[in-house]
């Protein structure tokens, strides 16, 4: 099993003339998003980063356009049957199933695992970094655990795509940074194609290698990480972050001195 | 056009479950109006001078045991706030839950057995007075049952409204030097004043709906209600125009009154949790204090007198005997199994009304409900409007034509009592399912985990403490009802609330006092444990 899914590459996913609207002004999204690539996805609160993510996951239904998955559209797909995972800022696990039993429901929704399953599941947790701690209850992790346990679900269901909305942003910069770091490494390990919603420059900066910047509910701008955090980014985008691209650089010169 | 995704199991199993609900409230009214439209002459016929009577007494009885309830109420709730933190407040507070729990004929024989003509104030009433006590029948009776349970309800439920203020106004006020006349017109009042209606709301529709007290310590024509005339029409002048009659009435009645409960935006469902008193700020003088004390221990005495009467004279009877004859056992082995299925059938619909209810929310988003969603919503709420004796009644007139409707019996308590204890049972399942709910249903939507796995691997660990709180309760509610069994019981089938009736109707009060503290004690133990397991709640992440 785990020799066909490194050779499984991220597809490319694209929202095509979407629009959607929650009773208020309507949102509309036209862009693609590059195959096996992590791109960030930033913006104000309230521009739509959640809802574009939604609206690829299947947890809302466009009302109109289509929602193309590796060139499949999938817009009237429940969520379920989309080639899609997404890790989401708090509760993506269940309170009350221990470690294993969560990653689990990834590969068998009613949890019945066959001894492959059961493999996979154990390599999944020692990838994260959770060996050992199978049997233990949500309540008993940390908060960096919980989402690890949340990634090594991700691995055992192994789709081409990866949401990931604001899922480090309860965490303290050092555990974020680590949390990172391992998304980067799965990355590079199965080369899905991640979308990444970030209020943290510094976090698309890290790994992302594309920027999508929304704003009031459509797509403002988009270009490389590079160009963006170079300070050749649009002048919305500029604006967002405001100072803090000096604020980066002088907290950099900061850093170099102690 | 937003696409539909596969219908939601969910959905159906609600509607099956609203479809159950109305054939039995639905079959009740089709009783109701063949009887009625076959017999219009005699429907309207009994329009006479003993139906405005009833009516008149129905109201008028409503209205007074309100007014002692309330307003007394009023007073103990403040003086309880005004002393967050007594040895045993805690307790009146518990003791101030248990009438809630006790069924209504158990009351009755408790008051009875206290200041009844034969009770243990008797003799003390009967120096005073100067003649012989002729116990409390009628009005007073009816009276004192009903303030009974509606004031330590009006009590928790004021206190609870009076808790809802927020600390820094008491700092406020103690740091102003505010005495307890200003803090009272300033700061309590007005919150007392705005949860007044909703409490009185609740007590009137409590005590016009009431049943049992009326039937047992009502007397005579004199003291009678629609529900009591609708029994008495049915099971002893079999005049059934008459029936129908009253219970339209009836049905018009409570409509009335539930619609201007929720007007004024009333919880007619009442509730027995309540929560830790806050830290106050507060400079209590020592007249005030004696004052408070009075009217605690008053209040306190008024609702202990009745129970330990219960209790008192429940451990007089001959338990050994009663425990050995077989009508006891029989009853009490039908009560069980009646009352365990007919909770077992609430929580059943509690869950299926409350699952389809998040599903069908869920799935609309920003939309207008539908009205399939209203059923399953504040629908549920209105099976109060139709009181167990209207059911009964109904399917009473239907089923006479058919056959033996005392065989049917055992189909109604359980039925009935089932839709009867939905509400509340509907207020444990709800908050805990719809919480749970905000948690896993994207979880569950993206893992594709649905039906049976579902309910079995994600909604029971969070939903078995709060069912097993609604079946306590229902169980309880269900094991203590008198209304139904009353106009379908019979020698074959008899459960021990009725039983209890027919003992005290062959002036067997001491069979009927040992049997009320074996069901007193029944229901209470279940609905402790309702609130306990209601109380400890499952650790989130």
């Amino acid at each position: 099993m785990s020799d066909g899914t490194k050779d499984r590459k991220g597809v490319p996913v694209r929202l095509d003339k979407v629009s959607f609207s929650y009773g208020g002004a309507p949102l509309t999204f036209d862009v693609a998003f590059a195959a096996a690539e992590i791109t960030a996805v930033m913006g104000p609160s309230g521009s739509g980063k959640s809802t574009l993510l939604n609206l690829v996951a299947g947890f809302e239904t466009p009302q109109s356009g289509g929602v193309l998955i590796g060139g499949a559209d999938v817009a009237a797909a429940p969520p379920a049957m989309r080639p899609v995972s997404m890790v989401f800022q708090e509760n993506n696990l269940f309170a009350h199933l221990s470690v294993e039993q969560n990653v689990g429901l990834g590969r068998s929704p009613s949890l019945r695992l066959t001894e492959t399953d059961r493999a996979d599941i154990a390599g999944a947790l020692a990838r994260t970094g959770l060996a050992g701690k199978e049997k233990r209850l949500p309540r008993e992790l940390s908060g960096g655990e919980r989402q690890r346990v949340a990634l090594a679900r991700v691995l055992v269901r192994d789709r081409p795509v990866l949401l990931l909305d604001e899922p480090f942003a309860s965490l303290g910069p050092a555990l974020r940074d680590d949390m990172l770091d391992l998304v980067a490494g799965l990355h590079a390990e199965r080369g899905m194609t991640v979308l990444f919603v970030t209020h943290q420059p510094e976090d698309a900066r890290r790994i992302g290698q594309n920027v999508v910047f929304l704003d009031k509910g459509a797509v403002a701008a988009k270009g490389s990480a590079d160009d963006f955090f170079a300070g050749a980014g649009p002048d919305v985008f500029r604006r967002y972050v405001g100072t803090s691209t000096q604020t980066a650089g002088s907290r950099d010169i900061a850093r170099k001195r102690t | 056009m937003r696409m539909r995704h596969p219908a939601d199991p969910r959905v159906t199993v609600g509607i099956a479950a609203l479809a159950a609900i109305t054939l039995l409230i639905g079959g009740a009214f089709a009783g109701l109006l063949i009887e009625g439209a076959h017999d219009f002459s005699g429907a309207w016929a009994a329009f006479d001078l003993y139906l405005l009577r009833v009516v008149r007494f129905t109201l008028w009885q409503a209205a007074l045991s309100t007014l002692l309830s309330a307003i007394p109420a009023l007073f103990v709730a403040r003086a309880l706030s005004r002393h967050p933190r007594f040895f045993g407040r805690a307790f009146i507070l518990q003791l101030f839950a248990v009438p809630l729990a006790l069924p209504a004929i158990v009351a009755a024989l408790g008051i009875l057995a206290l200041y009844g003509r034969a009770g243990y104030f008797a003799g003390l009433f009967s120096a005073i007075g100067g003649q012989g006590w002729p116990g409390i029948y009628g009005l007073s009776g009816i009276l004192v049952a009903h303030v009974f349970f509606n004031l330590p309800l009006s009590v928790r439920l004021f206190l609870e409204a009076l808790q809802t203020i927020q600390a820094d106004q008491w700092r406020l006020a103690s740091q102003l030097g505010m005495g307890a006349r200003p803090a009272f017109r300033l700061i309590e009042w007005p919150t007392l004043r705005s949860a007044l209606p909703g409490v009185a709301g609740l007590a009137f529709m409590l005590c016009i709906t009431s049943f049992t007290i009326v039937l047992t310590l009502g007397g005579g024509p004199a003291a009678t209600t629609l529900e009591v005339g609708i029994y008495q029409a049915l099971r002893f002048d079999f005049d059934p125009a008459r029936a129908v009659t009253l219970t339209l009435l009836q049905i018009a009645l409570t409509f009335i009154v539930v619609l201007a409960l929720t007007r004024l935006g009333a919880n007619v469902i009442g509730d027995a949790s309540l929560p830790v008193a806050p830290r106050r700020y507060l400079s209590v003088n020592r007249t005030e204090v004696s004052l408070n004390a009075a009217l605690i221990v008053l209040a306190l005495l008024f609702v202990v007198g009745p129970m330990a009467a219960t209790v008192i004279a429940g451990l007089g009877a001959d338990l050994g005997r009663l425990a050995g004859e077989a009508t006891v056992r029989q009853a009490t082995l039908t009560s069980a199994v009646l009352a365990f299925l007919s909770a077992l059938l609430s929580v059943m619909l509690s869950l299926a009304l409350t699952t389809a209810r998040r599903a069908l929310a869920l799935s609309r988003r920003a939309d207008a409900k539908t009205l399939l969603e209203h059923a399953t919503d504040t629908g549920a709420g209105f099976v109060l409007v139709v009181p167990p004796i209207v059911i009964g009644a109904g399917w009473f007139l239907l089923l006479r034509h058919v056959g033996d409707v005392f065989a049917i019996a055992p189909v109604m308590v359980v039925t009935v009592n089932a839709v009867m204890a939905m509400p509340f049972a509907l207020r444990a399942v709800r908050p805990a399912y719809d919480a749970a709910s905000e948690r896993h249903e994207r979880l569950c939507a993206q893992l594709g985990i649905s039906g049976w796995p579902r309910l079995w691997l994600v909604d029971w660990p969070s939903l078995r403490r709060p069912l097993a709180t609604a079946f306590a309760f229902a169980m309880a509610l269900s094991l203590g009802d008198l209304g139904v069994i009353a106009l379908f019981g019979s020698d074959s089938v008899q459960t021990l609330p009725y039983l209890l009736l027919s003992r005290m109707g062959s002036y067997r009060t001491e069979d009927a006092a040992g049997l009320a503290l074996l069901l007193g004690l029944v229901c209470l133990a279940l609905v402790l444990a309702a609130g306990w397991l209601g109380r400890e709640k499952v650790r989130n992440v």
